[in-house]
């Protein structure tokens, strides 16, 4: 069956076909065809952003709180090129997007038209995989591929980038497409073999540890793990993008391992004699100094990616497959183990564990100076909104504090920028999440640095309807990078002091955005603040927490250091001997 | 650091080789010798790419490159099981009286005359790196005006093809 009609209306019917719901977008020159048809679409709901770079980060937050692949539009040149912070950040944390960008018609490529520039070579080394589309009959297969390649095996991003021509030729559309990917062959079923030898190893370690990354929350796999735990009893940590995949309120959770993890946490995998990575990539933040990481343990590292699998540490026992199903089978697997009366012993493992965890929790000071700390107004947050809401953090201090202080307790509840650590982040893609999960509240955790990148989406919800409420965490500066200057370059403080408690006015901006602007400055308003914001639901509310300057982040491992230097707070190193 | 040959098949699309040496780089390899061409399949180009990696890294560039959407497969050549081989195009200084000496090498090396000019050849030879650098050798007393070579191509011996399966994954898929 085909039906004629232009390039421009096969992307939109494409889209619909394959379940397109949003599209965070900006029209422009090269991409005004497509525009045209989806005006009229009754399924396809565009919402207009302010700037590119807002339409890919609300793209990404959409796919995190829906799991669906999330869509993003642009123009040619500087809309394309706006698009590649979030396309770099969603191929860092492995977020299925895809990205349809105009060209100039096919004839002008390569002439330095206007607006014209090479996204797909800007892409190539941040996509999972693009395409350069210049024929009207190409459009519906690709859109197809796109959305397939994004959303299976590990997730990513994936660019489409149609030139003009091709959206204004007519032609005959077909649907549905038969897929040509001879070469895209994702393998979700681990290997049985592999399965039963990570099984032996656990049921044999003194000191195990279960390693949690991003992939289990991808693959949906948050009840086969609690399962796994519960059966294994082996220590859980959750890295920055697991927040949530094991229950933070679990007494199996040892907390989030790494830069900036828990001495506990940190110390199970410093010290463990067999480490299950599932859905986790061995990251630098994760694990310092490499040479120094965890040089006890076997390794059994299950990832959908065979490429991350001995990457940064060698894999004793290699499993490549989907985290859900892996995870699945290793239940089974130790099962069997336990049926023929092997069982893991951890007793002394959990007393030292145990040690640690009491002796060094999570904590942080009151100032002195009666100002409000930081880690206070983010854990009231969570105290009062609690674990059903979403999460979202840009990236610095605030991020590390929203990880730490928030009780996360279902899988997806913590949205931020991992891999990339890019500013900016929280504000659109909380907008993103909004969209995707209007019935849910959302709470962009911000700071100031990083909301002066973005908050010009403000404008997008207040129009749109898209109440999010946003935590200004405002110190007046550039936070982690502040800290990095106390710790490591003497104080000096070199173009780290934003002054943002002057300028702007944050209150005032959020009711010039059409937003509801509050502000909290002493620790005794924290909780009416928060709950003032929570009671307006009508439209987007921006908090703006006068928060202390010097702050710091605990415990921290220095970067290009062992783990084993974690300190839990200046110059304070914990006891390891005391679990021994 | 030792040499690896590399055949990888890739679809036959614009970019492919793009990605694939951009891959190179961005991992921090550097490709000693690359060349592309058709198979018997048009669908299907081949690429033979020889890089200097230890083991270890080299798996690792190996599955990244399997990532490639537009790669089919890699196989690593072991040069004791593949037939491997150069292209040399070499004009050389030769008047009246060094000609018959270069001619003579030329026969040595089973290479042969392209093209004369009254002061100089230009000579093709094919083979492996070795035989060529040897060739090269000899040559250079008297006097290499311009040389240009190819990238290695390579084969394994014996009567399986890596393409086969290839092939049936392109059939289904089309």
């Amino acid at each position: 069956m085909t039906e004629r009609m232009t390039g421009a209306q096969a992307l939109v019917r494409a889209l619909e076909n394959v379940g397109v719901d949003t599209i965070f977008g900006i029209p422009g020159g090269a991409i005004l065809p497509a525009y045209d048809p989806l005006f009229d679409s009754r399924q396809v709901r565009h919402i207009l952003v302010r700037h590119e770079q807002g339409a890919g980060h609300a793209a990404q937050g959409y796919a995190q709180a829906t799991g669906r692949v999330g869509v993003c539009m642009a123009t040619s040149g500087p809309g394309a090129t706006n698009l590649v912070t979030p396309i770099a950040d969603a191929y860092m944390d492995s977020v299925p997007i895809v990205a349809v960008t105009g060209q100039v018609a096919s004839g002008a490529i390569g002439t330095d038209a206007f607006q014209e520039a090479d996204i797909s070579g800007i892409t190539m080394p941040i996509t999972k995989h693009n395409f350069l589309v210049t024929q009207p009959e190409d459009i519906g297969r690709t859109i197809a591929e796109a959305f397939h390649i994004a959303g299976t095996g590990r997730p990513g991003p994936v660019l489409v980038d149609i030139a003009k021509d091709a959206l204004q030729a007519n032609f005959d559309f077909a649907w549905p497409q038969a897929l040509q990917l001879p070469g895209y062959r994702p393998v979700t079923r681990p290997h049985s073999k592999q399965v039963r030898e990570a099984a032996k190893l656990i049921v044999d370690a003194r000191s195990p540890v279960l390693y949690v990354g991003g992939g289990v929350i991808k693959a949906r796999a948050a009840a086969e793990l609690r399962v796994l735990a519960e059966l294994t009893g082996a220590p859980v940590v959750t890295t920055l993008m697991a927040k949530g995949a094991f229950p933070d309120s679990h007494p199996q959770h040892m907390g989030m391992p790494g830069m900036h993890g828990t001495v506990g946490a940190v110390g199970a995998l410093q010290n463990a004699d067999l480490i299950v990575a599932l859905g986790a990539r061995f990251d630098d933040r994760v694990t310092g100094k490499l040479d120094g990481f965890a040089p006890r343990a076997k390794i059994v590292h299950a990832d959908i990616d065979p490429a991350e699998i001995s990457k940064n540490r060698h894999a004793d026992v290699p499993i490549v497959g989907d985290c859900r199903e892996v995870i699945a089978d290793l239940i089974v697997a130790v099962q069997a183990e336990h049926a023929g009366g092997r069982m893991g012993d951890y007793t002394a493992w959990w007393r030292q564990l145990n040690a640690w965890r009491e002796t060094y929790p999570l904590g942080y000071d009151q100032p002195g100076d009666g100002s409000l700390s930081p880690q206070h107004a983010i854990r009231r947050i969570g105290e009062i909104v609690g674990p059903d809401a979403l999460y979202v953090a840009g990236v610095g201090q605030h991020q590390m504090w929203a990880a730490q202080f928030i009780g996360y307790e279902k899988p997806g509840a913590f949205i931020n920028s991992g891999g990339l650590g890019t500013m900016g982040y929280a504000v659109p893609a909380a907008m993103g999440a909004k969209v995707g999960s209007p019935d849910t509240t959302v709470w962009a955790i911000d700071g100031d640095g990083c909301f002066q990148m973005t908050n010009q989406e403000l404008a997008t919800c207040a129009i749109e309807g898209i109440p999010i409420k946003v935590a200004v965490i405002n110190n007046g500066s550039l936070g982690m990078v502040r800290q990095w200057q106390t710790l490591f370059y003497k104080g000096r403080y070199s173009n780290t002091d934003l002054h943002s408690r002057r300028v702007p006015d944050f209150v005032k901006l959020a009711e010039a955005y059409g937003c509801a602007g509050l502000r909290c400055e002493k620790a005794d308003d924290v909780d009416a603040t928060i709950e003032q914001a929570m009671a307006i639901d009508d439209m987007p509310v921006v908090v703006d927490f006068v928060v202390h300057q010097d702050a710091m982040v605990w415990p921290m491992v220095a970067a290009g250091t062992s783990n084993d230097e974690i300190q839990v707070a200046r110059d304070l190193a914990p006891e390891w001997e005391n679990g021994d | 650091m030792s040499r690896h040959t590399l055949s990888v098949l890739v679809e036959n699309k614009p970019g492919v080789l793009a990605r694939v040496s951009a891959l190179f780089s961005r991992r921090g390899f550097n490709i000693d010798s690359l060349a592309v061409g058709p198979t018997e399949h048009p669908e299907i180009s081949r690429m033979t790419i020889v890089v200097s990696v230890e083991s270890l890294p080299l798996e690792q560039v190996t599955k990244q490159l399997n990532k490639l959407v537009n790669v089919l497969k890699i196989v690593e050549l072991d040069p004791g099981s593949s037939v491997q081989r150069e292209l040399l195009l070499v004009k050389v200084r030769a008047d009246t009286e060094t000609r018959s000496r270069v001619l003579e090498t030329v026969q040595l090396f089973r290479a042969k005359v392209v093209d004369v000019a009254s002061d100089a050849v230009t000579i093709e030879a094919t083979g492996s790196k070795d035989k060529l650098e040897a060739f090269i050798r000899v040559l250079e007393p008297f006097g290499i005006k311009e040389l240009v070579q190819s990238g290695m191509v390579a084969v394994g011996r014996g009567a399986r093809s890596i393409t086969d399966r290839s092939l049936r994954a392109l059939d289904r898929s089309a």
